[in-house]
């Protein structure tokens, strides 16, 4: 088992005649993904790896039975893919797309609301099931299949180094999801983590935050109430100067919120475990899930 | 982005929200004209740096005559202006805003945000104006009435009627704020704002509503689509080596430590200045160099570092995914060529093509330091700045 997706999704890929697109709808069905269809406006009838472009969502979801989409479509357009995937259908819309003006992504998430569709991200890796469906720019090869663990992580290279590292410890992958590093995204550390406390083959779960918002502070509520198994909390930016924007839009400290010394403290008084140095993760993993 | 305040009082004025009488002067001699203008004494002399605190500063004064205008422009022309926000370095001021001086009945406080936890853009407003507003806040959060704009909607009637009685505002005074509040509304979204804040907005003996101070940041993931807002960025404002780094859309931020780094990703970039510090040293910066960068990106970003004096070891932490660990050497060596390293590096890689990326490094003939982990390249880097 695993959550939000498996080797059954169908994935529609927009912006797939793109640089970017195309690199990646290649890899993700090298690792097996079933990705049926691509969406650029005006290049219907093309094929890229023999996979049909459409000119919209509604006519690759009609033709196809796509219900997952990945979005690589660039910022100024990016509200109108999720908009577009949502109307026509699809589940899940996966937007990897970094550089979404907030006050956008703040309308697409109101339109949203309330719909029988969730969105991961934006400006996120994806999310992946190992040895099952790899739907993001995630490298594959430092995934392990089997589980029993699950990531969700507001960052991309950061959750790489995760879960290399519970692979070098020999601990397999359930799902990992990266949720974006934007201030306000589509699916949250919640939502990642209800589902893995449902899903019987996870059995712990690896939660990665940072600097800005109150995310991971909700999160550690959640888990003190609602939550049976493990979490291992680790939190980047001790060092992080107030009032800088650091890389992440929504990496920031505003005032005197939103600090890494807040989230932890949180963590650690809803008993999760936290792990305060990233080179001693792997480690705190081996002792905690074993 | 941020902005000046006389630069913020321009799209004020273009959005027809009351302001003082006033101009910007980059001189002595343009202060006493702009002054000359007004018509009336006392005129309020303001520093213009991109900090707030400017008045507890004493970048922020009242001047009664001609002479005394002279006088203070020379003095907060040129001054290093320290506030809470500019660090103990402080900020060269270069220009002031010279405005008329008002009878001013009371100070309230505004401002409008988007709000990332609820999604809605949210508009903020206290009679306690003029004070730090996190501090009130803090201590008496009743002060602070909060209404909650959906976006896909937009402000209604009643969000306003809700400020202005919230407020205690007179009935002449709610007149002149409701537009107010309505045009700072449509400057908010039609410009992307990322913060719009008055601090005070005052009410005058008149009972008129005058926008004292102003302040706008916008969100720079929006730039692209306000050009005109471009115009008003003022690189005197920004660290020298930021500016450079921005050129090759670097992202990067300049730091008091000594060890200098280059990582892909914001959070690992993060993770790395903190594992630094756990290693007993201080990060010289922050800089992620993306998930796509290319051999040109990373010798930008290594010569950016190299010109911080305060480096005295770099760590190269980088997990392969889209940037190849390939890539990543190819830039390591170019920069090294061109420039020169005179520090010590430390390199961790991990991922996409690592086997060549190693094999570029050792065969480039620098001398590099190679780690086997992360905890390995921190203590190493840590033990050479020591």
């Amino acid at each position: 088992m695993s959550i939000f997706v498996n080797k059954d999704t169908r994935v529609v890929v927009q912006g797939i005649t793109g640089k970017e697109g195309q690199f990646h709808t290649r890899n993700c069905a090298a690792y097996g993904t079933q990705v049926v269809a691509g969406v650029t406006p005006g290049k219907a009838g093309q094929t890229v790896d023999a996979i049909p472009v459409f000119n919209t969502v509604a006519d690759a979801v009609r033709q196809t039975g796509a219900d997952c989409s990945l979005i690589f479509v660039p910022p100024p357009f990016a509200a109108d893919a999720i908009l577009e995937a949502a109307d026509a259908g699809i589940r899940l819309m996966v937007a990897i797309t970094e550089g979404i003006p907030v006050l956008d992504m703040m309308k697409v998430k109101n339109a949203i609301e309330g719909k029988p569709v969730r969105l991961i991200g934006p400006n996120c890796p994806g999310i992946i099931t190992p040895g099952e469906a790899k739907i993001g720019i995630m490298p594959a090869s430092i995934h392990t299949p089997g589980g029993p663990i699950g990531v969700v992580s507001r960052s991309g290279t950061l959750t790489y180094e995760v879960v290399h590292q519970l692979t070098q410890q020999g601990i397999g992958q359930t799902t990992c999801i990266g949720i974006g590093g934007d201030p306000v995204n589509g699916t949250n550390f919640v939502d990642c983590l209800a589902a893995f406390e449902k899903d019987p083959d996870t059995s712990g779960v690896v939660m990665v935050g940072e600097i800005g918002g109150n995310a991971e502070e909700t999160a550690a509520e959640f888990i003190q109430k609602h939550m049976t198994k493990p979490v291992i909390g680790f939190i980047a930016g001790l060092t992080a100067p107030p009032g800088r924007r650091m890389g992440h839009a929504g990496a920031i400290i505003s005032g005197s919120s939103g600090t890494a010394q807040a989230k932890i403290a949180a963590m650690k008084a809803a008993g999760i475990h936290v792990c305060e140095n990233l080179g001693a993760l792997g480690d705190l993993c081996g002792k905690v899930f074993k | 982005m941020k902005i000046h305040e006389y630069q913020a009082k321009e799209l004020f004025k273009k959005y027809r929200i009351p302001i003082p009488a006033g101009g910007v002067a980059f001189s002595a001699d343009e202060a006493l004209m702009v002054a000359g203008g007004l018509g009336g004494w006392p005129v309020v002399v303001k520093a213009q740096i991109h900090a707030g605190g400017r008045g507890k500063g004493g970048g922020v004064k009242l001047a009664r005559s001609a002479d005394e205008v002279n006088k203070l422009a020379n003095e907060i022309i040129g001054m290093t202006l320290v506030t809470h926000q500019t660090g103990p370095e402080g900020r060269r001021v270069r220009k002031v805003l010279v405005e008329q001086g008002l009878n001013i009945r009371k100070e309230l406080y505004l401002s409008i945000i988007p709000d990332r936890v609820t999604a809605k853009i949210v508009i903020m407003a206290s009679e306690a104006g003029g004070m730090d507003i996190e501090e009130v806040a803090a201590r008496s959060p009743e002060k602070i009435i909060k209404v909650f704009v959906n976006p896909l909607l937009g402000l209604q009637g009643y969000h306003c009627r809700q400020l202005a009685y919230g407020l205690n505002l007179a009935p002449a005074a709610i007149k002149a704020f409701i537009p107010m509040v309505q045009n700072l509304f449509r400057l908010f979204v039609d410009y992307d704002c990322s913060l719009l804040e008055i601090n005070p907005l005052v009410i005058t003996a008149a009972e008129t509503v005058i926008a004292l101070d102003a302040k706008i940041n916008f969100d720079d993931n929006a730039l692209f689509r306000h050009q005109d807002i471009l115009a008003f960025r003022d690189v005197d404002e920004e660290d020298p080596l930021e500016v450079e780094a921005s050129k090759f859309n670097l992202n990067y931020i300049n730091l008091e430590g000594n060890v200098g780094n280059m990582v892909n990703g914001a959070g690992l970039a993060m993770a790395t200045m903190d594992l630094i510090k756990q290693a007993g040293a201080e990060p010289a910066n922050f800089l992620d160099v993306g998930g796509g960068a290319s051999a040109d990106m990373v010798e930008n970003g290594l010569r950016i570092i190299l010109s911080d004096k305060n480096v005295k070891g770099i760590l190269i932490n980088i997990f392969g995914g889209i940037l190849r660990c390939d890539t990543l050497a190819t830039g390591v060596v170019e920069a090294a060529r061109k420039t020169g390293i005179k520090v010590p590096v430390v390199v961790r890689m991990e991922g996409t093509n690592v086997e060549a990326g190693r094999r570029i490094l050792a065969e480039s003939g620098l001398s590099l330091v190679a780690a086997a982990d992360l905890k390995d390249a921190a203590c190493k880097v840590a033990a050479i700045v020591k």
